[in-house]
């Protein structure tokens, strides 16, 4: 009888059962694992147990410079997600304030995001190499056209009403842009932001198997080369806390950026 | 029509030759191209309304009444007619007229302050003379101290409070105000007419009120327009002789209850026409 509260559809459940539901899962998981693994039911080559990836990391840290391939992934990730941002925003901006600027940008921009990414990732090599640059290009191509097309969605969104009211109020077509459109674009816009971050990094390491001679899909590519399995597992684990990291760090700016969408005083 | 009927009656007409019309709606039109059909939402419309005047604007929904208003505030193009303000022919929305929308419109990334300074702010005026107005406002609409709060933070009736300050804050020539408190609850809706009412008292504003609600339209108004639906037209004039200032209980009294009967009696005439037009297509032997 007393669990039969907890099923209720769409209904809440204690915080504290939350959170430890989502421990208990986790544990869960990490011990089926070590069973799998201690037990010997898996062989190491096709799944490592946690004692050897705490060492493949330890030694990848130590001897096999697994920072300066961080270093190399974050810094051709930032570059190519910076770009198509500063580019495809505004962009975005326009086509949904503007239709003569959608009608000139949507087809192009429309027909080209159903072109995946890596399919252009052979165009690139042949056309700039495989240097940090076509890593960047890949990024570019892959995140800068769902950026204008979201954005472009966010913009429409904005209420016409408030629009209107800033009208009424004086503005001019400038002055609701900057003082309405904008402001009100902005969460949308961020999330926008998040999202695309998370697809830059699939680009990233989609671009560093195929062609390179640095980074974590390197590393990734290499580990599999020499049958090292913990390796590949490192890779994997270091790019999704790299992008726990990013997540939370967009996270705080969203809420201190916007306190109005909580509620809250200035 | 009764004695006490006559009597203010021509108080009204006194008052009426005194007063200039500071907004004059001419024959104003408005028609809509939909799926290869043209929709009349307004049909020839006039009428005046005079400096420091409430005028409400009574009717159905679907019947025009918002497209009036758009087309004063200058948000949307007559398809006929013009609209004049201190004998200035409008183009294009302005800070000289003044809109409160049903819906609730405050920016939600500003504050409460910030919003009510939205228009000011516009025109250039600098902060301590903008937070001087705004003080005032906050004060006018009851809202000390909610200065720095954001509208998520705000019930209906206060954000409804703060639109009506903005508005005021900008001091336009006309007040427009569509359906304001057509979302808020009845008790809250009381409250805000009676708080409106000691704003316009105070602040000698001229207003254009659009409301659904036949009490409402009585009470707030010098003169109430009966509007009718599909095409939207001004049916009658019905001007309001209860004194002012008025209080919530004049609602119960028998000129509030005779001025109610006749234009529900009005209503009535136009929704059986309308009615038995609906009816008399469907049975005539002619479309059978």
């Amino acid at each position: 009888m007393q669990v039969k509260q907890y099923f209720k559809l769409k209904e809440n459940i204690p915080s504290r059962l939350y959170i430890g539901l989502g421990l208990f899962s986790f544990g869960a998981l990490f011990l089926l694992w070590c069973i799998l693994t201690y037990g010997g039911h898996v062989p190491a080559l096709f799944l490592p147990s946690p004692t050897d990836i705490a060492q493949q990391f330890w030694l990848m840290v130590t001897e096999m410079n697994l920072f300066s391939d961080i270093v190399a992934s974050v810094y051709r990730v930032s570059a190519g997600f910076l770009l198509a941002s500063i580019i495809g925003v505004p962009i975005g901006l326009l086509m949904g304030s503007f239709k003569i600027a959608e009608g000139l940008v949507e087809p192009i921009v429309g027909f080209v995001r159903y072109m995946p990414a890596s399919a252009f990732i052979p165009l690139l090599i042949l056309w700039i190499g495989i240097g940090d640059l076509q890593k960047i290009a890949v990024i570019f191509i892959g995140t800068f056209f769902q950026q204008v097309l979201m954005v472009r969605d966010v913009t429409k969104n904005v209420s016409q009403e408030l629009i209107d009211t800033s009208y009424t109020l004086g503005a001019t077509q400038k002055a609701a842009f900057l003082k309405v459109v904008l402001p009100s674009a902005l969460p949308g816009i961020m999330d926008t932001l998040r999202i695309t971050l998370g697809w830059a990094w699939t680009y990233l390491v989609v671009a560093e198997l195929v062609a390179a001679s640095s980074g974590l899909g390197y590393m990734i590519m290499e580990s599999q080369r020499f049958l090292r399995t913990a390796g590949i597992i490192v890779g994997i684990l270091v790019i999704g806390l790299l992008g726990l990291i990013t997540d939370s760090l967009f996270k705080a700016a969203y809420n201190k950026m916007f306190p109005w969408l909580q509620g809250g005083v200035e | 029509m009764t004695a006490i009927r006559k009597e203010y009656l021509k108080v009204i007409d006194g008052y009426s030759q005194k007063a200039e019309p500071k907004l004059k709606v001419r024959h104003v039109s408005k028609t809509f191209a939909q799926k290869g059909q043209t929709i009349t939402a307004l049909q020839d419309t006039t009428f005046d309304v005079r400096e420091g005047e409430f005028v409400t604007i009574l009717g159905p929904s679907g019947c025009g009444k918002s497209t009036i208003l758009k087309v004063i505030a200058g948000l949307t193009e007559p398809s006929s007619g013009y609209v004049m303000l201190n004998d200035r022919r409008i183009f294009g929305p302005g800070s000289d007229r003044g809109m409160v929308f049903q819906g609730y419109t405050l920016f939600p990334w500003l504050t409460v302050e910030q919003n009510i300074g939205f228009g000011l702010q516009l025109k250039g005026m600098a902060k301590a003379e903008r937070k001087e107005i705004i003080e005032h406002y906050l004060h006018l609409i009851g809202l000390n101290g909610f200065g720095r709060m954001y509208p998520n933070n705000l019930s209906g009736g206060m954000k409804q409070r703060v639109a009506i300050a903005r508005a005021l804050a900008n001091d336009p020539e006309v007040l427009l105000m569509d359906e304001p408190f057509g979302a808020l609850d009845a008790q809250t809706r009381t409250v805000m007419q009676e708080l409106l009412l000691n704003v316009w008292e105070e602040s000698k504003k001229t207003i254009l009120f659009v409301t659904h609600d036949i009490d409402e339209a009585i009470f707030m108004g010098d003169r109430v327009y009966v509007m009718t639906a599909r095409p939207g037209r001004l049916k009658a004039e019905i001007p309001v002789p209860i004194p002012r200032p008025r209080e919530f209980s004049v609602k119960t009294s028998p000129l509030f209850m005779q001025l109610k009967a006749e234009i529900l009696e009005l209503i009535r005439e136009e929704s059986w026409k309308a009615a038995s037009e609906v009816g008399s297509k469907g049975w005539s032997p002619t479309t059978a």
